[in-house]
């Protein structure tokens, strides 16, 4: 195999897992260390550099990182990333002097923003601090699109979502409530220097079967949720029935119940594994007592005399093999009662008010056409980012898409080419403090992660906006942060200083290094000291060593970055090194400012 | 911040046929310099024992004074031991193994704790066969009194500080043929894929199994004027001998036969094979095996491999005709006949 090159950023970045698996690439074991040290504040600004959103993320994230995170690997449970963020965030104390600010000099481009969701809100907070005036238009009389409408303040309190929010909108946005955009058209003709489109994918998928039409008491999930958080609607039926199974179907059923439903029942077409909802939102509803029913397809609506009786379901039978379904059967039909019925099948983006004819083209499923690098639409200086770009994902993928669109966005203001972006950079910086001493907690901590403690059920319903989560304690924060397995302190090898004493390969506790003749990777496999388990981790491959001209190699997918290699290194061949990563964001691309930091960025590290 | 080593299980963790992992052959953390040869011999007797299955309560560690003597700490926590005087070792395994001829013996010991101290032991053991494997950690240097030349040190060989060694030097492998011994190999503590098997060899062998290790001292004897730093031996090895141990189990598949390869029966039904990369060589004649280290000798290169091995040679038990029970299983009676009995055989001496 080729020698590892260890300069291309995108090898170590691959090594840390959760920062790899973070759509905004949120550097996590650095406000792991942070929130250890109690340096909160700091550890808030870290996330905040890259997510915007530390306090409302710390609650809500659809969590990419976790299942990506080493220690699940080795200990079933990963790190609780998304608690621990919550703690830093809860704990931090007035950071509003460390947050970036937009200066009284404007630089005289001025930008349109369509919807005031999180993408939009990132945008505008990238933007504003280099002097755009930017201009939200948003249809509700508040600010924060779905996190504000679609999840619900059980979830996620008000006051959290406000501060964040008023964070960037306090920086002098402009922002029009009440204010929907009916035309495109009308908003090009303003003449702004470019426009944004954050609107997220607000139209629930429809259930057309028979009985649809029939009754008032068949709700579609996403606007069902709308209407509660603007306490249009405030109670339901005892019995409810919620079709669909992901994340919006949970936030529905547990909803439900904080209405006055009883018996609530979330009705699955497919068998468990094929949920969409993130399995920690299953736990948390079926604790509230919601029967989550598999293997039901919905046939029809049974509506008496205009009042809804319940539903009748075809009963489904799945041949499944290595997470497919091949076949299906159906076996029988059941009819269950219910007096509401919620459909959360799925959203879509829509765009009836995006005239046809101004060059901004769609695919034949009514989707904008957006460049998955620059975000900008067919018709220059007209970008898409969050849901409104490809569809429903979440709010960390829509505020990455935002970060990518702002660049954009400046470098269009300024007649730069958009595809031209600046590569990632990382510094690399040992950690050796001295004999037996890194400067990070490198020993490993077999504790178990840490469990969320809830409110207790009977308070819970008591209050619509009740928060659930009670957050981690002194206690567990300590322990949750042990259980981090530094991944971003990188094992450095030099080959040129390594004697091939084989120390390393001796003290590894999980055999992941191995001295031996180079070869193809199939065959190079063959001679580790353990076996390859996880053939998408990256391997990493010196150079010849000089005594014996072997290689070292090493899997990197179960280092737990002790550092005993480096440890017991005599020669220092081995070192223990933070990867810094930097990713750039529009604040980069401003002339004269290339190695400027970022307000953020002006902290120690960890 | 800390300095520990964890124990770690991961999934899909291999287990040996006693069911024991190779985690459990390991010991207490190394406390020698970080780079020692004498870790990496560590590593492979935690290999050998946990291929050989052999459960940790079965082994007696035995060692002397010195750096390597320290090492038997540092591999299978479980196994008996006994840390003995400088260069007392031999007498110490010998009496164990008398009493319990069950167990199966590692004594580790130094060039210094061998060749100089304990010189004289070193011969008895080797001269009654003790049925153990006597394994020389080499490295030239006394370590633990900062690197003074050892016993083992060559001539015209210099120290980290430049001054020469004018002394011939005492070679474990030539003493050992010459005084008889049953099994003699040497090797290289950087070179596993040689050692594991064997070190398997030598635990396998029914006698005293001399290994002469070269083991650098990485903090005083790793430098450019030094004959047992990495580099110098990577570059002046001559491998005579290729070595395996097929257990008795185990199937010999014809491919083991490429080129020049003797197949030697061990009393346990284990097979050694010898595979000789050096084609004028016979490890099962002493004149020619002594031939040719000096050969190489004088060439200055370092034979490693299984270098001799006489299956004729009695161990110790059968030179003495002991009771094939070990002690500890014997009845009191058996083993303390009582004074009648001691009156009656010496009546017969008279």
């Amino acid at each position: 195999m080729k020698p590892t090159d260890t300069s291309n950023p995108e090898y170590f970045h691959k090594v840390v897992d959760c920062q790899w698996g973070c759509p905004a690439h949120t550097d996590v074991p650095e406000y792991i260390r942070l929130i250890a040290q109690g340096r909160f504040d700091d550890a808030y600004m870290v996330n905040r550099e890259s997510n915007v959103f530390p306090a409302i993320l710390g609650r809500v994230c659809d969590r990419p990182c976790e299942p990506a995170c080493r220690r699940g690997r080795m200990d079933e449970k990963p790190v609780a990333i998304c608690r621990l963020k919550r703690v830093a965030a809860d704990h931090r104390g007035d950071i509003t002097d460390r947050l970036p600010v937009a200066p009284t000099e404007k630089n005289g481009k001025k930008i349109a923003l369509v919807g005031a969701g999180p993408a939009s809100l990132t945008v505008a907070n990238d933007l504003m601090p280099l002097g755009y005036e930017c201009t939200i238009f948003e249809a509700q009389s508040v600010a924060g699109g779905l996190m504000r409408y679609n999840i619900p303040a059980f979830r996620l309190p008000i006051e959290v979502l406000n501060e964040e929010i008023d964070y960037i909108l306090d920086m002098g946005v402009e922002i029009h409530y009440n204010h929907r955009v009916e035309s495109m058209k009308e908003l090009l003709d303003q003449g702004y220097d470019a426009v944004f489109v954050g609107s997220g994918a607000p139209r629930g998928k429809e259930l057309k079967l028979p009985g649809r039409y029939d009754t008032e008491n068949i709700h579609i999930g996403i606007d069902w949720l709308e209407s509660v958080a603007f306490e249009h609607i405030d109670s339901i039926g005892k019995r409810v029935l919620i079709v669909g199974v992901g994340n919006t179907a949970m936030d529905c059923c547990r909803t439900s119940l904080r209405l006055g439903a009883t018996d609530v029942k979330v009705m699955a077409r497919k068998p468990r594994e094929f949920f969409k909802a993130s399995v920690w939102e299953l736990e948390d509803a079926e604790e509230e007592n919601v029967e989550i029913v598999v293997n039901h397809s919905p046939k029809e609506f049974v509506v008496e005399e205009g009042k809804l009786k319940g539903m009748t379901f075809e009963l489904m039978e799945y041949v499944i093999e290595n997470g497919r379904i091949l076949d299906q059967d159906v076996t029988g039909e059941v009819f269950i009662p219910c007096d509401d019925v919620v459909l959360a099948i799925g959203q879509e983006n829509a765009f009836p008010w995006i005239e046809r004819d101004l060059g901004i083209e769609f695919n034949p499923w009514e989707e904008p056409m957006v460049d998955e690098v620059t975000y900008e639409a067919t018709r220059k200086g007209v970008f898409f980012g969050g849901d409104s770009a490809f569809g429903p994902k979440n709010i960390i993928w829509a505020v990455e898409h935002a970060h990518q669109a702002a660049i954009s966005i400046h470098r269009h203001c300024h007649g730069e080419p958009l595809e031209d972006r600046l590569p990632d950079r990382m510094n690399l910086q040992t950690r050796k403090m001295g004999m037996h001493e890194w400067s990070y907690s490198n020993s490993f901590d077999p504790a178990a992660r840490r469990k969320m403690m809830h409110v207790p059920l009977e308070v819970r319903f008591t209050e619509l906006g009740k928060e659930v989560e009670l957050g981690f304690d002194a206690e567990q924060t300590a322990k949750e942060v042990e259980r981090c397995l530094n991944c971003d302190i990188q094992t450095v090898f030099t080959d040129s200083l390594c004697i091939e004493c084989d120390a390393c390969l001796d003290i590894c506790p999980t055999q992941c290094l191995t001295i031996t003749s180079n070869g193809e990777r199939e065959d190079l496999v063959q001679r580790l000291m353990a076996p390859v388990l996880e053939h998408e981790q990256p391997l990493f491959v010196s150079h010849e060593l000089k005594q014996t001209s072997r290689v070292m190699v090493k899997d990197e997918n179960f280092c737990i970055h002790c550092g005993l290699c480096a440890e017991r290194c005599p020669t220092a061949a081995w070192d223990m090194q933070k990867s810094l990563l930097e990713f750039p964001q529009a604040v980069d691309y401003v002339r004269g400012n290339e190695s400027g930091k970022r307000p953020c960025q002006q902290r120690k590290a960890g | 911040m800390t300095y520990a080593r964890p124990r770690i299980d991961l999934p899909g963790q291999k287990t040996n046929e006693i069911g024991l992992a190779l985690h459990d052959y390991e010991g207490s953390l190394s406390t020698l310099c970080a780079g020692c040869g004498h870790d990496s011999i560590t590593a492979a007797l935690v290999q050998a024992l946990w291929e050989m299955s052999i459960a940790p309560e079965k082994l007696i560690k035995m060692s002397g004074i010195g750096c390597s003597s320290k090492t038997p700490a540092y591999f299978v926590h479980g196994a008996h031991g006994f840390n003995s005087v400088h260069g007392r070792m031999p007498s110490v395994a010998t009496g164990a193994l008398a009493g319990n001829r069950a167990l199966i013996g590692i004594g580790v010991s130094g060039d210094g704790d061998s060749l100089s101290i304990g010189f004289g032991q070193f011969g008895h053991v080797i001269r009654r066969n003790v049925n153990m494997l006597y394994l020389i950690e080499n490295n030239g240097v006394y370590g633990l009194t900062k690197g003074q030349f050892s016993a083992s040190a060559d001539a015209g060989s210099t120290s980290k500080r430049g001054e020469v060694n004018q002394m011939q030097n005492i070679n474990a492998v030539a003493t050992a043929i010459s005084m008889g011994a049953s099994f003699v190999g040497r090797s290289f503590s950087g070179d596993r894929e040689q050692l594991v098997p064997l070190i398997k060899a030598a635990i396998a062998h029914p006698g005293c199994a001399v290994l002469d290790v070269i083991s650098p001292c990485v903090t005083f004897n790793d430098h450019q004027g030094s004959t047992k730093s990495y580099a110098y031996v990577r570059e002046h090895r001559h491998k005579a001998m290729e070595t395996d141990l097929i257990s008795p189990r185990a199937e010999i598949k014809a491919s083991y036969y490429a080129g020049d390869t003797h197949p030697v029966r061990l009393h346990d039904g284990s097979t050694i094979l010898l595979r000789k990369v050096d084609p004028d060589y016979d490890p099962t004649r002493r004149n020619n095996a002594l031939g040719f280290l000096e050969r190489h000798r004088s060439r200055g290169e370092i034979v490693t491999g299984l270098l001799y091995i006489d299956q004729n040679v009695t161990d110790m038990h059968t030179q003495s005709r002991t009771v094939r029970t070990p002690l500890k299983d014997l009845e009191f009676e058996r083993l303390n006949p009582g004074s009648e009995a001691l009156e009656k055989l010496q009546l017969g001496m008279k």
